[in-house]
């Protein structure tokens, strides 16, 4: 690896890495900018999509990757962003207003969590997440005269300052959020509360004894992680127009944790690299569902197998590809070999191709590879 | 009081079943540290293999009963030495995570074999009851409170009276020394992994006759954390303690309390009793050692 040379206290901690990295960030955000005018309305709304997850993967990224804990209940805080949205719309907020205030609003119920989390360690904060996620869930199912229950709420086109806002225009206000938060979220890492999450992270005695007061900081990652995702789940309110509570699902908590881990839990480049993913994923299991009965087809067929095989290997092809649980066979087969052959993560894939590039006739795979981790009854 | 009694009563053998699911968390808990979040699925997978050798092959009951156990068992070590062994070492998240991949692909797969529909299996409890008085029992309530018993019964002499069960103990209090003491820690974890599936099986195929066998009977694991966490989740009587109150507290909170409550009275009886004793009702006091 390069070094760099230091020569000043701010060096440590630069927003952007070089300057060709702010170079390549404004070339991405002037071509996102210049999508609406080049890109389709499908592939526009993928990539609002894409963003809202974005947002959801850094608000995890900073709890889970930076203050090392566990939450699989974020899609509570989602559901009370979304619904803090639809009701202050209802009652005419402005949403120049409604915006910010569901990020503090759906805060105050991320730091309202974070209270147990300070005595629960690992496992039991995971559990006491989920346990909320499921109480929100009924709680909104059955708060029928603000919720409206099981029959879901509507919700009319977002306007600012008396605009209407077309997918152009919310693609825009998606991108501006995106971009504040992520900028946000830079500061806030390599902010003194950055490091002292990572410390609690580390090793939660360590920080203790180095002055960190651990209960303040987990709260606060807590507060800022369900703020944030309050802000997606404001977007997510009025991308989707409709919400109901089974769209804040276990299995939606779950995808939120799978872009963390499959982007990479250490860099924020992460979280966007696995929202990227999660929503191509879609669209790519719906080609291949289309595709893959051809590609057997002419496999079998190549292969000059009895008859009675390939017509049951084809019905054996057909009923996989379309069984009704096909997604989340590969989700979970993902999320394993994600686990064990790739821990770092897309984002670590990219550090090590972008390290072999730049070490190009010296890089050495060995070198780039994790160091295998070891139980305690292997060190020898 | 009737109803009171009788509400009980299903709790009781409901909390059972939760018990026997978070008995499988704890086993596994203890001995690795890590949570199985597919411990749902895989009571789940007991059940529908019981459909299969009951319904389908037309077994015996009891003859069925031990081929699931058995299947299962050998299914839990694959599981382990496929997804849990690769990564033993990692963080807890990481294992946790891979657990619910395993617990979505054992859905998915389950989905794919058996099909969606509601499939229920014969058993020599159906429809039979037991009255004292007034009080009517189902049998099959009845044969999940007795072989909850049983079953607490035989792993407790597991563990005390044989060389296996010492030495599964040994690695679940101190890995190092049982390393030291000659014990082959990483086949330990694969075996604690077929107990556990084993009895996770058991009641999925004890709990079949009372739901319906259907996808998403593994849920139900779900509800098998709260009773885990109350009774500490690490010591095997406060499971099944931990069980049978949750399946109390669910029966009596559906019969007494508002539409709605049954399905989150044990989500707010966990965050209740983590905030109150965060390790539990059951749970040891320990301090980690840095």
């Amino acid at each position: 690896m390069a070094h760099h040379v230091r020569t000043d206290y701010g060096d440590s901690e630069p927003l952007f890495p070089s300057k060709a990295a702010a170079f390549w960030y404004a070339v991405l955000l002037a071509g996102l900018i210049a999508a609406p005018y080049v890109l389709e309305s499908y592939y526009l709304s993928q990539l609002v999509f894409i963003m809202i997850y974005a947002i959801v993967g850094v608000a995890l990224n900073i709890l889970s990757g930076q203050a090392g804990q566990v939450s699989i209940g974020h899609a509570a805080f989602l559901a009370i962003g979304a619904y803090f949205t639809a009701v202050s719309q209802k009652y005419g907020v402005p949403l120049v207003l409604y915006l910010p205030l569901a990020g503090i609003f759906t805060g105050i119920a991320g730091y309202l969590v974070g209270l147990p989390a300070l005595r629960l360690h690992g496992i039991y904060l995971a559990i006491a997440t989920l346990a909320f996620a499921f109480i929100v869930e009924e709680i909104i199912a059955r708060w029928e005269s603000v919720t409206n229950g099981n029959e879901g709420l509507m919700l009319p086109p977002p306007t600012v300052f008396g605009l209407k806002l077309g997918t152009e225009g919310f693609y825009y206000l998606c991108l501006l959020v995106t971009v504040l938060v992520i900028l946000a979220a830079i500061n806030i890492i390599r902010s003194s509360t950055g490091r002292s999450f990572m410390a609690i992270r580390d090793s939660e005695t360590a920080a203790r004894s180095m002055g960190i007061d651990t209960a303040r900081y987990k709260t606060t990652a807590f507060a800022l992680s369900a703020g944030i995702t309050g802000i997606a789940g404001a977007l997510y309110a009025h991308k989707m127009s409709f919400i109901s509570p089974e769209m804040f699902s276990l299995s939606v908590s779950i995808d939120f944790v799978m872009i963390i881990i499959i982007g990479g839990l250490v860099s924020l480049r992460g979280a966007v690299f696995g929202a990227i993913f999660m929503i191509m994923a879609d669209p790519l299991l719906i080609i291949l569902k289309d595709k893959v009965p051809l590609w057997s087809d002419a496999l079998t067929h190549g292969l000059f197998l009895p008859d009675t095989v390939t017509q049951a290997i084809q019905a054996g092809v057909l009923r996989v590809v379309n069984a009704p649980g096909l997604k989340s066979l590969i989700f979970g087969i993902i999320i394993i070999v994600f686990i064990i052959y790739e821990p770092m993560g897309l984002d670590g894939r990219w550090q090590r191709v972008k390290a072999y590039f730049k070490q190009f006739p010296l890089a050495r795979q060995r070198a780039a590879r994790p160091p295998r981790m070891f139980l305690k009854s292997e060190r020898r | 009081m009737l109803d009171f009694t009788q509400q009980l009563i299903s709790g009781v053998a409901l909390g059972c079943v939760y018990g026997l699911i978070a008995l499988g968390f704890v086993l596994i808990y203890k001995a690795t540290e890590v949570v199985n979040f597919a411990q749902g699925e895989i009571m789940m997978l007991g059940a529908f293999m019981s459909v299969t050798f009951i319904t389908t092959l037309g077994l015996n009951y009891w003859l069925s009963f031990v081929l699931c156990v058995i299947a299962m068992a050998i299914l839990g070590a694959i599981m382990e030495r496929l997804v849990i062994r690769p990564i033993l070492g990692y963080p807890q998240f990481s294992i946790v995570m891979a657990t619910i991949g395993l617990g979505l692909v054992i859905r998915a797969l389950v989905g794919i074999i058996w099909g969606t529909d509601d499939l229920r299996i014969e058993t020599p409890f159906t429809d039979g009851v037991f009255t004292i008085g007034k009080l009517v029992i189902a049998w099959d309530a009845l044969s999940i409170i007795v072989a909850t018993i049983l079953l607490c019964g035989a792993l407790y002499t597991f563990f005390r009276y044989t060389r296996v069960g010492i030495a599964m103990q040994a690695t679940s209090q101190n890995m190092l020394a049982a390393y030291y003491m000659g014990i082959p820690v990483k086949r330990m974890f694969s075996l604690i992994w077929s107990l556990s599936a084993m009895v996770a099986c058991a009641a999925g195929i004890l709990l079949a006759p009372i739901t319906l066998v259907h996808a998403n009977l593994g849920f139900l694991g779900i509800k098998a954390f709260p009773a885990a966490v109350l009774g500490g989740f690490g010591s095997i009587p406060g499971a099944v303690a931990g069980g049978i109150t949750i399946g109390i507290v669910e029966s009596l909170s559906g019969f007494y309390l508002p539409e709605g409550f049954k399905d989150v009275a044990a989500y707010i009886v966990l965050l209740a009793v983590l905030l109150w004793k965060p390790q539990g009702l059951f749970g040891l006091n320990a301090i980690k050692k840095v």
